[in-house]
């Protein structure tokens, strides 16, 4: 797997390009500046980018404003955004193509290597990755999804933070299958239409993002 | 040397009354020209635009009025209200603006009585010393014209050579009165200059809500300025330099069963990021606030920064008592950027600076013996100084002659509160 790192601090830079390397991802260039991020990453066509939020020169929300780019141009192309805060507003706006490949964590989370490198694989693979800190500054909110139950919005979270029917069923102590049922609830509830479970699943995400 | 310092004011207060009378023969053409401008105005408009430039004329005659009481001792400020934003030359509210202020019309009240004020007083002051030095030249004179034909002071005619030679000490007498009184006559000219020309308690008031304005504006911008870089060099530093620590622990715990040499190197790295992200943490709350301007005032934070300077710098504070918290603030910002500036661009072997209190206000200075030549437009730092004190009303000054020495004076006004009588308390 390879991938494309914008990180503007050497320090983090490097931090991440050792991570990646020490778990077999080949990190095929790693860039500190927004402009350079959409050539680097028409260049490489990696399998998915990590990209910090605030990227010289503006030092502003450059990183996210090149992720969103690049996605309209390489349509799909798995992005990983990094920041030192979180904004359910960014979130939203990474998830407006409404295709999957989108992940949006706190840099803290990178300390629990296996875990970071886990959510950049399923990142690649076409998955969500939302930082736990989005999902409950939104689970505090009220809206659409007043019409979920408890459980069902604590399972759409987990849906967002990227976890599989598996691992939410292991994380809240019930079977698989009631998690499916769950889900189905869910999709029901929110009126996606049937499509494969994959862009069901990104879609719902985005309901939450969006209530 | 006091001689000399009386002799060389009452020539500058003569001198200035011979400008005074240069002047005030421009006044009634002044007048006139107004006049004439304000009457023009139904004529195709012509005084939309004459008018406002006869103003500018005559409001630059009142300045230089002003200047000359202000050599005089008496400072007068500016009464004009401050132009509106969209008020273009030849516009309507350009015009409306200029007769709308009641310093214009002051202003025309004074150039008569102005006028002759500054013609007589001038003159008066010119006459004496003339006359003195008559006396002093007539000698020859005298005997070249002969007798009975001329007088001087109190011999009129002159009779005898004995009256004759009486004129040296008269004129000398005269003269040296001349030029005591010259001063005396400046002083009261400005008065009179003051009465019209200074700014009415509204205009006084006006002048200080634009003022207030304009600091306030100022303040508001340097604090968002402030936090804005702050908030970067948290974002940059220490936030930064933690996300790096959790990294590098992270990999290590990864690596802890696989390579156990790579996890020893990894942990001192983690070591000295912690004690990294310490040091900007130190220094940033260091720029915020000082933790030993909290814990010992003025005095021992400007002692403490003169000691981490690479010059000598000579410390010297007497101060009653502290001021309140935000000033104390201000005042250490202002010293540690004149002193920054020393360090930087002066290349001076010693600095010095002195703090104390005196007529409501802390008097700052700071000076050194460098290049001099500072250019308070020069750098984005001596204006922020000026617009640290400025928000509360203090004031800096700069002289930097090429060559040096340079002196920071600064003046901010401000109450202290009463000393800390003791620190020791009395424990069982």
């Amino acid at each position: 797997m390879r991938v494309v790192i914008a990180e503007d601090l050497a320090l983090l830079r490097e931090g991440l390009t050792r991570i990646l390397t020490a778990f077999d991802i080949e990190v095929a260039e790693a860039v500190d500046n927004g402009p350079a991020l959409l050539p680097a990453l028409l260049r490489h066509r990696p399998d998915v980018a990590v990209v910090d939020v605030r990227l010289p020169p503006t030092f502003t929300d450059e990183g996210l404003q090149a992720a969103i780019a690049a996605r309209a141009e390489v349509p799909g192309l798995p992005v990983l955004v990094l920041s030192q805060h979180v904004e359910p507003l960014y979130a939203r706006e990474l998830l407006t193509d409404r295709r999957g490949g989108v992940g949006y964590l706190l840099k803290d989370r990178v300390s629990d290597v296996a875990q970071f490198v886990d959510a950049v694989r399923r990142v690649a693979a076409g998955g969500t990755a939302m930082d736990p800190e989005v999902v409950s500054q939104l689970l505090a909110r009220r809206g659409p999804l007043a019409a979920l139950t408890p459980r069902e919005r604590e399972v759409l979270g987990q849906m967002a933070e990227g976890r599989s029917n598996a691992a939410i069923a292991a994380k809240l102590f019930v079977t698989e299958k009631a998690i499916s049922k769950h889900i189905n609830n869910i999709f029901t509830k929110l009126a996606m239409p049937p499509s494969d479970d994959d862009n069901r699943r990104v879609l719902a995400v985005l309901a939450y993002l969006n209530a | 040397m006091e001689t000399r310092a009386w002799v060389r004011d009452g020539l500058r207060a003569v001198a200035d009354g011979v400008i005074a009378v240069g002047l005030a023969l421009t006044n009634f053409p002044l007048l006139v020209l107004w006049i004439v401008a304000l009457v023009l105005t139904p004529v195709a408009g012509i005084g939309l635009v004459a008018l406002p430039f006869v103003t500018w004329l005559v409001r630059g005659r009142a300045d230089l009025a002003r200047r000359l009481a202000a050599r005089a001792g008496v400072a007068i400020a500016r009464p004009y209200a401050p132009r509106p934003e969209n008020a273009r030359l030849g516009g309507w509210r350009r015009y409306r603006w200029i007769l709308t202020d009641p310093a214009t019309w002051r202003d025309l009240a004074w150039l008569l009585p102005g006028g002759l004020a500054g013609l007589v007083l001038g003159v008066l002051s010119l006459a004496l010393p003339l006359y003195g030095i008559e006396g002093i030249t007539l000698l020859p004179l005298w005997l070249s014209l002969g007798l009975d034909s001329y007088g001087y002071g109190i011999y009129w005619p002159i009779q005898t050579l004995g009256e004759g030679m009486m004129s040296l000490p008269q004129g000398v007498l005269i003269l040296a009165a001349g030029v005591a009184v010259a001063p005396a006559l400046r002083w009261v000219d400005a008065q009179f200059t003051r009465l019209f020309l200074a700014p009415t308690r509204a205009a006084d008031l006006r002048l200080r809500v634009a003022h207030l304005t304009e600091t306030r504006a100022d303040t508001v911008d340097a604090q968002a300025a402030e936090l804005r870089r702050i908030e970067r060099d948290l974002h940059d530093g220490a936030q930064a330099r933690l996300v790096s620590l959790g990294m590098t622990i992270g990999l290590a715990e990864e690596l802890l069963e696989r390579d156990p040499a790579a996890v020893r190197k990894l942990l001192a790295e983690a070591r000295e990021a912690s004690g990294s992200a310490l040091v900007e943490l130190r220094h940033l709350v260091r720029g915020i606030h000082p933790p030993v301007l909290a814990e010992r005032g003025l005095d021992g934070a400007v002692r403490a920064l003169a000691l981490n300077l690479p010059l000598p710098v000579g410390v010297e504070v007497d101060l009653p008592g502290r001021p309140e918290t935000p000033v104390e603030s201000a005042a250490y910002f202002a010293v540690a950027e004149a002193l920054t500036n020393v360090v930087r661009h002066s290349g001076a072997q010693t600095a010095a600076v002195s703090i104390r209190y005196a007529d409501g206000a802390l008097a700052m200075v700071v000076l050194d013996d460098g290049r001099g030549g500072a250019d308070p437009g020069a750098g984005t730092g001596l204006r922020g100084m000026g617009r640290r004190l400025a928000a509360f009303d203090g004031t800096m000054t700069l002289s930097s002659p090429p060559g040096g020495p340079t002196v920071v004076t600064m003046e901010l006004p401000c109450a202290l509160s009463s000393p800390k009588t003791s620190h020791s308390s009395v424990r069982a």
